[in-house]
């Protein structure tokens, strides 16, 4: 490889991104504007579940029961219902999304055996956000049954109870269970494949389109200077679309960046030279602009994000489908990117991936240098 | 010294379709080489041929002395190329072109100021540096394909239709430049459908169908390949006379050339009066019948003619 040729090339593919202000601020935009929609929309926290209540007893301890429902930021009491057709009716014009009901003789059972049900009723079409709802009222229910009994233990001057077991539990690396703090760093991965792939399928493609690449084949730049100088340029691009996702990440969305930068900059650029000579690839195999774009979406866009645990953990996958995951070159950085943001792991723990995606890098780039020709057909 | 380009048996297959076959010749260095023939004839196959561009599935051929099958690359490096279609990036200046492709060939700094300065000068584009090439007529950007083509100044041009689509002043600019090439010792291979582009080479070889139909000096084709006169006819109604004149039986072919009407026939003493009486029949009044000494054109559509006559009868005698 000639340097001066690579850096020629090199020059004049700036200049086509430099004068197609379209593609540019594309290319700037799409990872600002997928951080914006992606971190605001993808929230898996439940919180404020809109709850109606139908309190049949009207005693004291009924409704010491629902002031902690209507404490709970968990939950949120829009409606006093008065019987079943009104909770029926509420959960279809989906005002609320589950219902208590307590019965006439709450109080009375209340430390009977057996103890006094409650109905906890759930609309079942949201899956996810019901079970996660039923987990929290579960809770409340649990911890005023165990300061009722420890009340009547002391007003009656029994000496209370054992108390049952209780599991105190604290959360290590994403303190409050943010989604967003899991959102983020796996969504920079994302960003990464897409805008990577997305940059570089035109490029060759356009070469094949416009007729250039006949003058550019008559010259002795050899395949590998070409790929090469191409690469560069979209290179800097993407490093410049990195440092975009990984400010809007800290300032916007509050995202702890505990582990190296150094690392994040270098497992990214790894990932980075693999994606960009996947679009390479398709723009060479496919010589055609629309189809190499199509290619590039279609193939990095949905594994990166459906297979590479992004937002779908991968243990939850069935098996045949846990193992095609580990084709998915994001599923690598996701991984390392969760690691050195929030749990700050260095090279100790993420090695193996870095060198996956390093693997990746050079076996992609290899194939597009080697199903490159410089010939007409 | 060696032929600047040696061609033998060359021969090109898209699948069934034989693009070029069998193809032999020679160009002698400092040669203005023209490659005549119709669209689609395999022109542009045999150019892209001799630059590398694309391997040949039958023959040999060898560009200033490199066997092109064996070392494309080493072809390039001694060749200018200009491509049938505009194939600059019309994105980029002609500055930024010229610096671009120099520095493909491998040149920076001060060496490729130079060139860029030296080819500029050579093709007058001098007011033209800072220009988007897409904003520039056809003309002048054929212009900034030549300069771009000399950078690396070629011992052989190989031009594919260079004037196609471009005014006949301009034409005639850039073929005076080209000659100005040849002065200072480069070898031009050019293919063309124009006839005075043609006239234009001192060699020409004329191809039909992917096959080699002629070789020689314009003169020389005209004198040898041309066993018949041609007849020129002024009427005021030159369509309506090629139809009469080619119902003659003395008349192998009649075709319109502007404003007249070109007639080939076997025996010209003969056929003068003959066709000047035919022309009085049927009410062409003072028609002018003068034979004239046959143009390239003639040669080459009464070439085209002759195989086609030949061909069919090859075919009938087969069925």
């Amino acid at each position: 490889m000639n340097a001066r040729r690579v850096l020629a090339v090199a020059r004049k593919e700036t200049l086509h991104v430099w004068r197609d202000p379209r593609s540019l601020g594309m290319a700037l935009a799409i990872p600002a504007l997928m951080m914006f929609l992606f971190g605001y929309a993808l929230t898996l926290d439940v919180d404020n579940v809109p709850l109606a209540v139908w309190d049949q007893s009207g005693t004291p301890e009924s409704r010491e029961l629902l002031s902690r429902f209507e404490g709970s930021r968990y939950f949120d009491v829009r409606l006093g219902a008065l019987g079943y057709p009104e909770i029926e009716r509420a959960i279809l014009d989906r005002e609320v999304m589950a219902a208590v009901v307590i019965p006439w003789d709450f109080a009375a059972r209340l430390n009977a055996s057996p103890p006094a049900p409650v109905q906890f009723l759930l609309d079942g079409s949201d899956a996810n956000t019901a079970t996660i709802a039923l987990g929290y009222a579960e809770g409340v229910a649990r911890s005023y049954t165990i300061e009722d009994a420890a009340r009547r233990a002391a007003a009656s001057g029994v000496p209370a109870h054992a108390a049952p077991l209780e599991l105190r539990s604290r959360v290590w690396f994403n303190e409050d269970l943010e989604s967003k703090n899991f959102i983020v760093p796996g969504l920079i991965a994302v960003i990464m494949m897409v805008i990577a792939a997305l940059l570089t399928s035109l490029t060759i493609a356009r070469e094949w389109e416009q007729g250039t690449m006949e003058q550019l084949v008559s010259t002795p730049v050899t395949g590998n200077e070409i790929i090469a100088g191409k690469l560069l340029p979209y290179f800097a691009l993407g490093m410049i679309d990195l440092a975009v996702s990984v400010v809007i990440g800290k300032y916007l969305f509050d995202v702890p960046l505990r582990g190296s930068v150094a690392l994040l900059v270098a497992s990214s650029a790894a990932f980075l030279v693999g994606g960009l000579s996947m679009g390479m690839l398709f723009s060479i195999v496919a010589r055609s602009q629309l189809l190499a774009t199509q290619l590039a979406l279609m193939i990095t866009f949905l594994p990166a994000f459906l297979l590479s645990g992004f937002v779908f953990a991968i243990g939850n996958m069935p098996r045949p489908i846990q193992v095609a995951t580990h084709v998915v070159p994001a599923r690598y950085l996701v991984s390392l990117l969760r690691g050195i943001y929030l749990k700050g792991v260095g090279l100790e723990v993420l090695a193996g991936e870095l060198a996956l995606l390093a693997a990746f890098g050079a076996a992609v780039l290899f194939a597009a240098s080697r199903k490159f020709r410089k010939k007409l057909e | 010294m060696s032929d600047a380009i040696a061609v033998a048996g060359l021969g090109r297959r898209f699948g069934a379709f034989h693009a070029v076959r069998d193809v032999t010749f020679a160009v002698a260095r400092g040669e203005i080489f023209g490659y005549l023939g119709a669209n689609g004839a395999g022109k542009s196959t045999t150019i892209r041929i001799l630059c590398g561009l694309l391997a040949p599935t039958a023959g040999r051929a060898a560009v200033a002395g490199v066997d092109v099958a064996a070392d494309p690359e080493g072809v390039k490096r001694r060749i200018g190329y200009m491509s049938q279609k505009f194939s600059l990036y019309p994105d980029l200046t002609v500055e930024e072109n010229l610096d671009f492709f120099g520095g493909a060939y491998g040149f920076a700094g001060r060496e490729l100021r130079r060139r860029i300065d030296a080819v500029v000068e050579e093709t007058d584009l001098r007011a033209l540096r800072g220009a988007a090439t897409q904003s520039l007529p056809a003309g002048l950007q054929q212009r900034v394909a030549l300069a771009n083509a000399l950078l690396h100044d070629p011992e052989l041009l190989f031009l594919d239709e260079p004037t196609a689509g471009v005014d006949p002043v301009s034409r005639r600019e850039f073929l005076a430049l080209v000659r100005r090439r040849v002065r200072r010792g480069a070898t031009v291979f050019l293919t063309t459908h124009y006839m005075d582009e043609a006239e234009y080479c001192d060699r020409l070889c004329l191809i039909y169908r992917g096959e080699l139909a002629a070789l020689g000096t314009p003169e020389e084709l005209k004198d040898r390949l041309m066993k018949e006169a041609v007849l020129e006819v002024r009427t005021g109604r030159p369509l309506e006379a090629a139809e009469l004149l080619g119902g003659l039986p003395e008349v192998r072919g009649a075709a319109l050339f502007g404003e007249s009407v070109h007639a080939v026939v076997e025996n010209p003493d003969e056929a003068v009066p003959r066709v000047r009486a035919a022309l009085e029949a049927a009410g062409f009044p003072g028609a002018l019948v003068e034979r004239i000494p046959p143009s390239l054109e003639d040669v080459f559509v009464s070439l085209v003619e002759e195989r086609d006559r030949r061909e069919g009868e090859i075919r009938e005698v087969r069925r």
